[in-house]
This record gives structure tokens, C-alpha cells and sequence, in this order.
């Protein structure tokens, strides 16, 4: 089945955020944002501003009601800078006026007098002065003190992965709306409708129940809408408050990157013990993440990294601490993977070092060490593993002995041109990591002509939600899709909902659903067995037809929903659907936070251009833990498409700020994600069907986040085909892997292996420009 | 005002998608259709770039004009039937360039369909149910032959039946707008040509200033052949360049080249004559053409003078060149049979992407020698540079590795780049290096390569 709102999506009748029709009266608004990553503000003038014609007003932090305060986790972000600024970007004045050029040249003459402090950008630097976000994690498993001893080979390095910018295509933004009873109607572009919700309601020191917050969907959201999305919302929110009159701010597209933080850059680094026989023993890896200013979701984030850390491998003694550090670049936030990723890029740049140090291929050590069943990990949950299923599936399937030997052969046979394979199986635990949040709720109306309403917490953002929440009714009534439909996501409707994210979303409120849905039928069931003189047991629906003891009945779905109307039955359903099994101590470092895994393993080869320093990706083949999927058009798509952004977070896209903290890449043209002639040639997915039981509704286990991980072997391919070309080549664990980055190490000198220390690291940040 | 401004908020149209405000991702292309020697001819623009003014005269066509709902269109529905769509937001975009290469009289293949889309971005699907999509699109075009492409849309109903009739639409506009498209005397218009990089640098500015639009004038137009010279009007764009006969014939390898410059939306509107007074110093066409030896023809409209293109560049952004003067045309001797060109461009993203360096080279063989060359270099000084230095050390040498690689040496000491966010300085050095080797690779083939590695 198709993605449900395929249909407007390709007429261009699909309605986002700047599309909603303007009311009269409507302001328009924009941010001052903050010039200088760190310092106190002096003086704000904002004379020239208002008299630009039509400005209405310039809100500041005095200006707001009740508490200046939207973090999450911590309450450490205010939404208008006060005294302090803390990053280049940071909103400082939010002008309201009567059009949006004359907001957007009212920001212009706004004109700030700052005293700098120091600006830190790396992380490691604000981790040596104490500037943490929370007091560092550590995960154990076994004693790596006593392992060391008993290892053949030891290796140490550092890692250092850049960040990612989200660049949905639509931009962040807001439209708010005041209602009767001190009340707004907010639209927003976001995947979190009550965390926006809660923050406008400590903004104006009202309560939730005031505000309605809705989204009928996101032209992309990757984790940058999950808490980001609410200082827009609040800000216009705040001028609406005050005002009374609709206020919106759909974000320039250089605003919106400036502003807003990206994936978490890291640093890293790890020691690795590996016996004669390539088994790794131990494993010590300290991260240290670039939060940003303030904490957003980087806790979170940060606890993920731990928990995917030694990825889709078994090692028997770990130690894996985490500081989260403070620094004065944007906030930085969820972005699919939400840390995972960059733990996963340590595990398999140590065991990258082990095998160029022993001359080995890293897919040996990669094979030999993968998790199986019954094994645990660091947070001691228990594998029901499939990643030596995947693994061996995938090398006989797409017959890597031979792609080798071709390979081996083109290497030999050409001079300029390079190419290099590497496999990258993944391991990702599904639930979000806070257990409190595993929970939804749908909301299930029969109306009295057969047709079916639908409102869930789940927010629709091009993943299919909707679709596979619609796909459970349809399946549960055993009625025609076209019956039913998908509402809107409102706070009105579903409240105190998680945000759409950790791939969760439909395994929640498609469970939600389910509840409802049974619900209703159930007491259907009970009608129809009344009426025929059967148990309900006895009764079943298929194709919009009644049967009874499996033989048609005289009634179809509209007699059995209009009798039950008849018969004032209740035909509405509010289901609420709680993760069973799932804890986690988070003193002890122990439990069992995950619904499940998903695995899966990825071979893919790259050719470099040894003249040049540029490169293709070139095949991406897959093998991929499916559970058993319940819709393979959408899950395929999520699929792909997470491979080319975890393959433009591993090669093109570059996120630069400079020494005092602004962002250069600022904009489309200085920010590369991939186009169309970037992608590889073929991706293959071939699907793992596992009859194991999981907690996945429909047993589709959630494909989401999973497949981005997979690009992170491009990183590993270009590595290989590089060495390829100058075995000994020094190539530092740094992503991404840009043309520049592959040139350099072509014609680098010759890499001696001593372990280097950190003087490479953070080249990203803090260059000279 | 920009066109994408115009239409979502002034003509409530609201298919069309703002994502970008810079050309570079696509999602408000729409179709600007104008009558071209009385040939109908529609090019894919990103309307975020388009100064209003530029719709003058054209029949603009947005996701709205190429529905026919309640039914999806032949370009819809393959786009649905491969789930080439996800959060939707880029999808009109891609839908609009393929209704652009379905109105355009090139082959019907998929690489065709592909290239028609190398000006949007898609962040959700990875491209590859997108390919399968534009397959499918070119399986619709197959039957065409020779048949006028918007009627053949019309009548196969991939577009909508009204597109029969804007050939007499278009022509009845022309002639009501006669006379309409002179500015008034006395002001001091900026000039704009495509507007693909003054909208991205200065568009409020654009906003309160009198504008004389050079993309539609006729007489700046036109790709001729004269004796052994190839003249160029000065509104002639890249798209234009791309389906010259002349340069096709004297420069085989052209496609290859401007593959890497920009994206089809942006090849279509960008002109060659604002490529080199935007004075960029990575401006891929002036790079092309200085290695040519280029002279431009420069006009205050009452007075014409000649400036050889390499003299054009004062410093960083400055130009030999009074605000009044705008270039009306170009040219340069077409090469002859010993005479090789060859164009390098390397940037993080092969395509739709700023150089970190270009480069390109023409050299002239007599007796196996080198007896004449130019080799261009942008990315590498604050303006396009010619190689002056390393081209006099080359003249009368034989092309050999010893002194290749001296040439690159002294090449070294005439470059000053700066490390920015296309590259560091060192890396640049290194590339404009590397990128001589390849043009000698690629123009003697005869030559040792792994010497030069």
C-alpha cells in the first residue's frame, strides 16, 4: 500500500505549515538573533527597528508573562536571551510586524552592544574546564582492568565525528492563532505537539488546556523538529498572547540554520584488546559530546551513544564513560540514530585501526565478534540477536568472495581509480531510552455510516505513520482503506503524547490503535453474537462481511455499525498502549530499556579517483531485519533514504563554525547533502523475515532509524580504497570523509601506526576562515 | 519581488514550495514557456531566484497548471506508483522539472529524465524511487518522434489540453507587450540577467531598485559561428552554450563539463555574461572562457568598447567596468586542429556545487611542442586567474612528466588561496596540482601516469 497522502503530496494540494490559508489581521514575525557566541549583553537598541513602517512591536525577555525557561530535559534555555548570550544565533528580540519584509528589515536595524567572554567550541576543551551538561556516564560490563592482561593486541586512537544539519526541506515555523477563553490555536511544524504545548503554557503562565496545538504534517523533521520547533511556537505564541491578533514566523531558510542546533559533533577516544584469534576482549571508549549551549535532548542523546556503543558486537569486558560538554555553539539535538551513530563510528574506526594494524581484513574481526543470542550487552539486556543471520545471509546472497576478487582485480588493473569494500552490520534498540515515554494513545470514532475516524499522538512527517496506523484499522475492522481516515494531530485530541521519534511512533500508537480498535469490535462482536444467537467467539469480520462460524451471514460492516447505533452502543474508542516489559536502572546502568533490536548488515564498495581526490559510492547491499514488514513500499523508502543521509553524514555534509563560534556553512550552498547524481548506483535490500516473536505491532519491527547507520560504512569503503592506493596512508578517524579529506590522505605520508594524539581532532571546528 | 513570492503569496498557489531561497534545492521549480523564433520552448526555473520581471512575456506554469485532478497526471502517478514521494515537501519540484523535461525536445531517455532533476534535493527518499519514477516519465516521451512536445503532452494527456493553445496565447501577449520593455529615461537600472546570483547575494536590495532585465532582449541572444571566430550574445545561457551546434562541434566534451556547473533549472536561466561580471573568483564559465582567450563587448548604450576578458578582473569583486556598462556580447577564436581544451572542476558535492577549484586549459601543439597555451584557475586568488607564470615556462617544451611537474611547481607561486568552507588553502594547492596533471592526462593520453602520481 501507498504512503496515503501520496496523492496531494504529487498535485502540490498537500497542506504544510506556510500553507495555511492567512486570516486576516495576521502578523508577521522574525527573530534577532545573537551575533556573538558568548557574552553579556550591554545595551539593545531597537529605535531604528520600530520605525521601520509596520512594525507592530519588538518583544524581549522582559516582555514575557511567565517564566522565560523552554528546556526539556533541564531547565537551562531561556527562549529570549536576558543578560547573557550563549550562541551565535541564539534569539534575542522577536519583531512582530504587519508584513513579513517589514519584520525581516526590522531585524536588520536592531543594533546590540555586547562584552564578549570566551567562546569554547570544542568539546574536549569544555570537558578540561568543568562545562557539563550533566555528570558523566559510564556503562560496565566485566572488568576491562583484569581483560588487558589477556589480550594478544592492543590498540588505542581517537575518533572525531562531525555533526549533521537536518535541512528538512520545509523550515521550522509557527502559526498561533487566539481562540475565545484565553485560549490559542497553534499550529506548528513539529514533531512534539505537547513538548510545544508545555513550553508556550511556561512562556504565557497559563495552563496546558489552553492551548491547541496542531500538525497535519512536517515536509521533514529527522529529529531537528523534535524539541526545536517550540521557540518558534513560543515566540509567536508570546506576541499572539499579548497581542491578540494571529501572529506567524515560517523561518528563512538561513535563519533556520543558524539558529537551530544539528547533530552532535563528537570527539573519542578508545582502547581496543583483541586475543590471537581476533576475538575482541575489551574495549574502553570515553566520548565526548558537543552539546551546545544548552542541554536540549543531549542527555538523551548522550545515553544512546553509551547504549549503542559497542554496536552489533559481543565483547565481554566493556568500559564506555560519556561527558556531555558544554559549549557556545546552537543547542545541539535528536537527529535519527540520536547518538547511536556516533558510538557505532568508534567501535568500527578501533576495529578499523586493529586491522590495518595487523594487516587483516576488518570484516574478519567484524564477523568474528558479532553479537548472538543469549549474549548481553553493557546495559544488560540479553541479545535475541540476528546479527550473524544477517551477516551470513548477506555475504552468500551478494557473493562477496567474488565481489572481492573483482575488486582485488580493478585495484590491480587501474592506476587513478581505487575501490574499497566495507561491511557494516548495525544493532539498534528500539523504545526511547526514557522508559516513562513508551506509551501512547489513538483515538478510534465508527461513525454511524460505516466510515472510521482516526486521531493518534503520532505526527506524519514523510515516515508512513499514518499510513500503517491506517493499515491496523483496516485490518483490525477487516474494511476498505477508503473507509477510513487520519486526522490531524492535535493536543486537543490526544493528550500528554511522546514526540514522533526513536522509530517508535508506529510501533505506539499503532498499538494504541489496535486497542481501540479491538475495543470496538469487541463489543460489535457481542452485538452480532446476540442477533445470530452464537458467542462471540463465534463471529468474525472479513472483507466488510459478518460471518458467522466462518459462513457469510446476512449482515455486512454498515448493517452491524448502524444496528449497534441503533442500539446505542459505543461506537468510539480511546486506546492506550503502555510498552510492556521494558525497565532500566539508571544508577545501576542495568536493564532492559529495549522493546527490541533491529539488525541488519551492509557490504558496500566505493571508487576513489586517485588523481582528483573525488569518489562514488557505489553499491550499497543489504540485508535487513524486516520482523516481518507490513507495508515494503514504505519501509524500503525509509530504508533508502536513510542510507543517503547517513552516507552524505559520513562524506559531503561538513557542518563548519568557526574560532568564535558562527556557522559557515550556513546555507545550501556552503552545506552539501546529496543529490541525485550522489547516490549509489544500486542499493539492494533483501529482507530478513524472522518468526520470532517481538513487541513490534504486526511484528513490523520499526525502520526508521536503523538504516542511517548503514552509511557509516561509506566512511570505511573510501578508507579502504584509499589504502588501496597508498597502503600506509594516513587517514585520522574524522568525518566526513570529504574530497579534500580523501586527497589529502592519497598523498599523505606514510602513517607509522604510533598512536597519535588529539592534535588532529576538531578540524572541523574552530578552522581559520 | 521574486516569482516564488508572487505566486504563493500574492496569487495563493501554494503548490509551489519555498525551501532554499537560493536555487539549490529545487522545491519551488516551476515552468517558464516563452516563444523562442516562433518555437515553443519551456525551461525548468527555480522561481526563488526569478526577479518577477523575468516572467514578463512567458507562460509560467506551476504544480496547479500541470493537474488534472481529480485524476493524477502520467508524472504523478509514476511518481506515487514507485513511492517516490515521503514527506512530499520537495515532490511538486521534482514533478514540475519532470513536466519541464516532457515539454522539452530532448531524447526521451532516463538519463535525460534524471538529468531534468539535478536541481532538486530530496532529503527523505534517497533518490532511488525518484530514478524509477523519471524511467518510467521517459517510457511516456517514446512515441514522440518529431511531434511539437507540448501538443504531444496535451494529446496524450500527460499535461493538461490547454497547453495546445498557449503557442497563440503566447503570440497575442508579445505583441500587446510591444514597446512595454524599455525602462523609463533618466534612471540607472542595475542590470539583471538570470538573477541566479544577485537574488541569492542582494535580493531585498533588488526590491527598491530599478531593474533593466537582459534575459528576454532578442539581440543579446544567439550562439553564431563567424569565419574562424564563435560570437555569443551576452544574455546567451548555459543551457544555450549546452545545445549549441558550434560549441558541440568544437568542444565534444561539453556535456561533461557543464554536468558539473550548477543544476538544469539553474544551466537555464544563469547567463554567461553574468557569470563573468559577478567576478567571481570560481566562476565556472569565466574559468571556461578566459582559457579561451575571450574579448567582450561592453556597452553604455551610446558608446561600445572591446576588453579582453582577462583584463576584466581589477581584485576581489572589482571590475574594469563603469556601472552603466553591461556586456553585449563575446567572442573567441574557435580552436583549430592542433589545439586541445580540456575543463577540471572539483567540489565537495560533484554536482550542483561551488568549485573548491577549476581550472581549464587550452593548448596549441606544433612539431610536438608546446607553442602556445592558457591554462585558467579559479579558486586558487581573489579573482579568475590565468597561470601567466606557468604557461610563459611551458611555451616551446615538449608535454613531458619532468615538466608537468615543474609547471605545477611554478604554478605554486603565482596561486594565493585562502582557506574558506570549500577547502583549505593547503588542500587547494594540492588540487589545483593534481587538476594540471589531469589536464595533461586527459589531452595526452600517451603520457606515464603513475610518473606524474
Amino acid at each position: 500500500m501507498k504512503n496515503i497522502d501520496s496523492n496531494t503530496h504529487v498535485s502540490g494540494t498537500s497542506v504544510y505549515l506556510d500553507d495555511v490559508p492567512v486570516m486576516n489581521g495576521t502578523l508577521f514575525g522574525a527573530a534577532f538573533e545573537s551575533p556573538s557566541a558568548h557574552g553579556v549583553i550591554r545595551e539593545l537598541i531597537l529605535d531604528d527597528a520600530l520605525r521601520i513602517p509596520g512594525v507592530v512591536r519588538v518583544f524581549t525577555a522582559a516582555d514575557i508573562p511567565g517564566q522565560n525557561e523552554i528546556g526539556g530535559i533541564i531547565k537551562d534555555e531561556p527562549l529570549l536571551a536576558d543578560t547573557h548570550v550563549h550562541f551565535c544565533g541564539m534569539p534575542v528580540a522577536f519583531v512582530v510586524a504587519r508584513t513579513r519584509e517589514a519584520a525581516r528589515a526590522a531585524v536588520k536595524k536592531i543594533r546590540i552592544r555586547i562584552d564578549a567572554l570566551p567562546v569554547i567550541t570544542d568539546p574536549r576543551e569544555a570537558q578540561a574546564k568543568g562545562e557539563l551538561i550533566i555528570p558523566p556516564r559510564t556503562f560496565r560490563q566485566g572488568d576491562t582492568d583484569l581483560a588487558w592482561p589477556q589480550c594478544t593486541h592492543i590498540f588505542t586512537g581517537n575518533a572525531d565525528i562531525n555533526g549533521q544539519e537536518h535541512l528538512y526541506i520545509e523550515t521550522q515555523g509557527a502559526y498561533v492563532i487566539p481562540q475565545e477563553h484565553n485560549s490559542l490555536r497553534i499550529y506548528s511544524s513539529t514533531q512534539g505537539p505537547t513538548a510545544v504545548q508545555r513550553v508556550v503554557a511556561a512562556i504565557t503562565g497559563a495552563s496546558m488546556h489552553q492551548f491547541e496545538v496542531i500538525v497535519t504534517r512536517l515536509g521533514g523533521g529527522f529529529g531537528g523538529k523534535e524539541d526545536q520547533a517550540n521557540t518558534w511556537a513560543a515566540l509567536c505564541a508570546l506576541a499572539a498572547w499579548i497581542l491578540k491578533k494571529p501572529v506567524k514566523y515560517a523561518l528563512h531558510r538561513m535563519e533556520d540554520m543558524a539558529m537551530t542546533g544539528k547533530r552532535h559533533p563528537y570527539a573519542a577516544d578508545f582502547k581496543i584488546g583483541l586475543d590471537k584469534d581476533l576475538k575482541i576482549l575489551a574495549y574502553e571508549v570515553s566520548f565526548f559530546q558537543n552539546a551546545g549551549a544548552s542541554a536540549d535532548l543531549s542527555p538523551a542523546v548522550l545515553a544512546r551513544t553509551l547504549f549503542h556503543c559497542t554496536n552489533a558486537y559481543y565483547i565481554p569486558h566493556v568500559k564506555a564513560t560519556a561527558w556531555s560538554c558544554r559549549t557556545h555553539l546552537p543547542p545541539n539535538t535528536a537527529f535519527r540514530g540520536f547518538g547511536g551513530p556516533q558510538g557505532m563510528f568508534v567501535i568500527e574506526a578501533a576495529i578499523a585501526k586493529a586491522a590495518r594494524v595487523l594487516q587483516v581484513d576488518a570484516a574478519l574481526i567484524q564477523k568474528t565478534n558479532l553479537i548472538a543470542t543469549g549474549q548481553t550487552f553493557p546495559y544488560g539486556q540479553i541479545a535475541a540477536s540476528e546479527a550473524g543471520t544477517c551477516w551470513d545471509k548477506a555475504e552468500t546472497l551478494y557473493d562477496v568472495v567474488e565481489q572481492q576478487r573483482k575488486v582485488q582485480l580493478f585495484n590491480t588493473e587501474n592506476k587513478l581509480l581505487k575501490k574499497g569494500i566495507a561491511f557494516m552490520p548495525i544493532c539498534f534498540g528500539i523504545s526511547f531510552t526514557n522508559t516513562m515515554m513508551n506509551n501512547a494513545r489513538s483515538l478510534v470514532h465508527v461513525y454511524s455510516d460505516g466510515s472510521v475516524g482516526i486521531s493518534t499522538g503520532a505526527v506524519e512527517m514523510g515516515q508512513g505513520v499514518n499510513t500503517k496506523i491506517l493499515q491496523v484499522a483496516a485490518q483490525t475492522f477487516s474494511i476498505p482503506a477508503n473507509k477510513i481516515k487520519l486526522n490531524h494531530t492535535s493536543t486537543y485530541t490526544i493528550a500528554n503524547t511522546s514526540p514522533s521519534a526513536a522509530s517508535a511512533t508506529a510501533d505506539l500508537n499503532g498499538k494504541a490503535t489496535l486497542i481501540a480498535c479491538n475495543a470496538i469490535l469487541d463489543r460489535l462482536k457481542q452485538l452480532a453474537a446476540e442477533a445470530f444467537h452464537v458467542t462471540p467467539a463465534d463471529i468474525t469480520l472479513e472483507n466488510g462481511h459478518v460471518l458467522v462460524n466462518q459462513q457469510p451471514s446476512s449482515w455486512n460492516w454498515q448493517q452491524l455499525v448502524t444496528t449497534a447505533f441503533a442500539q446505542r452502543i459505543n461506537l468510539s474508542e480511546h486506546g492506550h498502549y503502555a510498552t510492556p516489559e521494558i525497565h532500566y536502572d539508571a544508577v545501576k546502568e542495568k536493564g532492559h530499556p529495549f522493546a527490541y533490536h533491529v539488525y541488519g548488515t551492509a557490504i558496500l564498495e566505493a571508487t576513489v579517483d586517485c588523481l582528483r581526490g573525488t569518489y562514488t559510492i557505489d553499491t550499497v547491499k543489504v540485508v535487513h531485519d524486516f520482523g516481518n514488514s507490513m507495508n515494503t513500499d514504505i519501509d524500503r523508502g525509509q530504508i533508502e533514504g536513510g542510507i543517503v543521509q547517513g552516507i552524505g553524514w559520513m562524506t559531503l555534509e561538513e557542518v563548519i563554525y568557526d574560532r568564535e563560534g558562527k556557522l559557515r556553512s550556513n546555507a545550501l550552498s556552503t552545506y552539501k547533502v546529496p543529490d541525485i547524481y550522489a547516490v549509489p548506483k544500486t542499493i539492494a535490500i533483501d529482507a530478513l523475515q524472522t518468526t520470532r516473536d517481538n513487541l513490534a505491532v504486526f511484528r513490523s519491527k520499526a525502520v526508521g532509524e536503523p538504516p542511517l547507520m548503514y552509511g557509516i560504512g561509506a566512511w570505511f569503503a573510501l578508507h579502504n580504497a584509499i589504502r588501496a592506493f597508498h597502503p600506509h596512508a594516513d587517514i585520522p578517524f574524522i568525518t566526513p570523509m570529504t574530497p579534500e579529506k580523501v586527497l589529502l590522505a592519497l598523498y599523505s605520508k606514510t602513517n607509522t601506526e604510533t598512536n597519535q594524539q588529539h592534535a588532529e581532532t576538531v578540524s572541523h571546528l574552530g578552522s581559520d576562515l | 519581488m521574486p516569482l516564488l513570492d508572487f505566486i504563493r503569496y500574492h496569487q495563493h498557489l501554494t503548490g509551489t514550495k519555498t525551501g532554499c531561497n537560493e536555487g539549490d534545492c529545487g522545491a519551488c521549480i516551476i515552468l517558464a514557456g516563452e516563444l523562442q523564433q516562433g518555437v515553443l520552448v519551456y525551461r525548468s526555473w527555480t522561481s526563488c531566484l526569478t526577479p518577477l520581471g523575468n516572467a514578463h512575456g512567458k507562460h509560467i506554469v506551476t504544480i496547479e497548471g500541470v493537474n488534472m485532478l481529480p485524476a493524477l497526471n502520467p508524472i504523478q502517478q509514476a511518481m506515487l506508483d514507485n513511492s517516490a514521494t515521503q514527506c512530499g515537501f520537495c515532490t511538486p519540484g521534482f514533478v514540475m522539472s519532470l513536466a519541464g523535461f516532457c515539454l522539452d525536445r530532448k531524447a526521451p531517455t532516463t538519463r535525460n529524465a534524471i538529468a531534468a532533476i539535478d536541481g532538486n534535493i530530496c532529503r527523505c527518499t534517497g533518490y532511488k524511487s525518484i530514478e524509477r519514477a523519471a524511467a518510467v516519465v521517459a517510457t511516456l516521451l517514446t512515441s514522440r518522434d518529431n511531434e511539437e512536445p507540448a501538443l504531444f503532452a496535451a494529446e496524450r494527456q500527460i499535461l493538461p489540453e490547454y497547453f495546445t493553445s498557449i503557442k497563440e496565447r503566447l503570440k497575442s501577449l508579445i505583441t500587446s507587450l510591444n514597446g512595454e520593455l524599455n525602462p523609463p529615461p533618466d534612471s540607472h537600472p542595475c542590470f539583471v540577467g538570470g538573477g541566479t546570483d544577485l537574488y541569492v547575494q542582494q535580493p531585498e536590495a533588488l526590491q527598491e531598485h530599478p531593474i533593466r532585465f537582459l534575459l528576454g532582449q532578442e539581440m543579446l541572444k544567439g550562439i553564431t559561428r563567424e569565419d574562424t571566430r564563435c560570437v555569443l550574445g551576452a544574455a546567451v545561457t548555459v543551457s544555450d552554450l549546452l545545445e549549441s551546434p558550434v560549441m558541440q562541434h568544437y568542444f565534444p566534451a561539453l556535456e561533461n563539463y557543464l554536468q558539473l556547473v550548477s543544476s538544469t533549472p539553474i544551466r537555464n536561466m544563469a547567463t554567461i555574461a553574468g557569470n563573468f561580471v559577478n567576478a567571481s573568483p570560481i566562476g565556472d564559465m569565466t574559468i571556461f572562457f578566459l582559457a579561451l582567450d575571450t574579448t567582450l563587448e561592453l556597452s553604455d548604450g551610446h558608446h561600445t568598447r572591446t576588453l579582453p576578458l582577462r583584463e576584466l578582473y581589477k581584485g576581489y569583486k572589482q571590475l574594469h567596468k563603469n556601472p552603466d556598462e553591461y556586456i553585449t556580447r563575446c567572442w573567441f577564436e574557435l580552436p583549430g586542429p592542433d589545439t586541445g581544451f580540456h575543463f577540471e572542476k572539483v567540489s565537495k558535492r560533484t554536482h550542483l556545487d561551488i568549485a573548491s577549484v577549476n581550472s581549464a586549459i587550452s593548448i596549441t601543439m606544433a612539431a610536438n611542442l608546446i607553442s602556445e597555451v592558457r591554462i585558467a584557475a579559479g579558486g586558487v586568488g581573489p579573482v579568475p586567474m590565468l597561470l601567466t607564470d606557468t604557461a610563459a615556462f611551458l611555451r616551446g617544451k615538449a608535454p613531458g612528466t619532468a615538466t608537468i611537474k615543474q609547471a605545477y611547481a611554478i604554478a605554486q607561486l603565482e596561486i594565493t588561496p585562502i582557506s574558506d568552507a570549500r577547502g583549505t588553502a593547503e588542500y587547494k594547492r594540492l588540487l589545483l596540482e593534481q587538476l594540471i596533471k589531469a589536464h595533461f592526462i586527459t589531452l595526452f593520453p600517451s603520457l606515464q601516469v603513475e610518473l606524474l602520481l
